[in-house]
């Protein structure tokens, strides 16, 4: 499968709905993504990806990449994930302790820190 | 020894079918199935750095995946023909505490130069796998990993037509 994006607002949060798989072909287009929404002035995002199938280093690297930009503007990038497979990458690298993760969106959407 | 060999332009694109070959291959050879997405995940990492590798030095050169069924052990390597050096104990002990504030300046972010990726890339594959070794060559590096199989199968296998050589 193919990576799909879409995007909605929820108060002052953009909630980036992925799914399918994110790697060396398809994280240009989720890089993409972050940077026109940043651009556009949304720094509050949170990336729901329940529907991510695979993840490897480089779309980890997008993800940090979309960290470091909302960041830059005082931002926040959260993300939403249960899936043990994808939260195993986190671990390996110690992202967990640079991304906040949820467990669903509206606890994502809700959380202020 | 059932063995898979696959050659493939170093197009993004391929990763994703070598990542499905490999997982395919694993799968009949014995692997677990809860060791799968480990195969997929090493597999995705070493065929992305040889594609970006080659990418920027020798585009044209395919990049090669080798599956080999041993009796008790499941082997993949990933070849590459891009010679260089191999980076220090350092700079892959730095590549895992990415996460940590002072590795952040590892952190894999779009504008990496390819040391960096190469480090990240082979700092998650040491964490995911027991068995890993990369050579590094006069004709480019192999990125060695190997799982333990499952033996109760081996009946059944030994019944069917080795794949390949």
């Amino acid at each position: 499968m193919d990576l799909s994006l879409s995007t909605r607002s929820e108060g002052d949060r953009t909630v980036v709905v992925v799914g399918g798989e994110i790697d060396v072909y398809t994280a240009p287009k989720l890089r993409e993504q972050l940077i026109d929404l940043v651009s556009a002035g949304n720094y509050h995002i949170v990336v729901d990806m329940e529907n991510v199938e695979f993840l490897d280093s480089t779309g980890l690297g997008v993800l940090v990449g979309g960290l470091k930009r909302v960041r830059a503007h005082d931002g926040s990038l959260r993300l939403v994930c249960t899936q043990e497979r994808i939260l195993k990458i986190f671990r390996i690298t110690g992202l967990t302790k640079v991304f906040p993760i949820h467990s669903s969106v509206d606890e994502a959407v809700a959380a202020t820190d | 020894m059932p063995t898979v060999t696959v050659s493939f332009t170093p197009l993004p694109a391929h990763v994703r079918t070598a990542r499905f070959i490999a997982a395919s291959v694993a799968r009949r050879a014995g692997v677990p199935e809860t060791v799968l997405d480990e195969v997929r995940l090493a597999v995705s990492e070493a065929c992305s750095l040889a594609v970006r590798l080659h990418r920027a030095s020798a585009p044209d050169v395919p990049v090669e995946l080798r599956m080999v069924e041993e009796d008790s052990r499941f082997r993949i390597q990933v070849v590459d023909a891009v010679p260089r050096s191999r980076p220090t104990t350092d700079d892959v002990y730095a590549a895992i505490r990415l996460g940590d504030d002072e590795g952040v300046a590892f952190t894999p972010t779009e504008g990496s130069d390819l040391q960096s990726r190469e480090r990240i890339g082979l700092a998650v594959i040491t964490g995911l796998v027991d068995e890993v070794d990369v050579e590094y060559l006069a004709s480019g590096t192999v990125v060695a990993m190997a799982w333990p199989l499952e033996l109760p199968d081996r009946e059944e296998a030994s019944t069917l037509p080795s794949v390949g050589g």
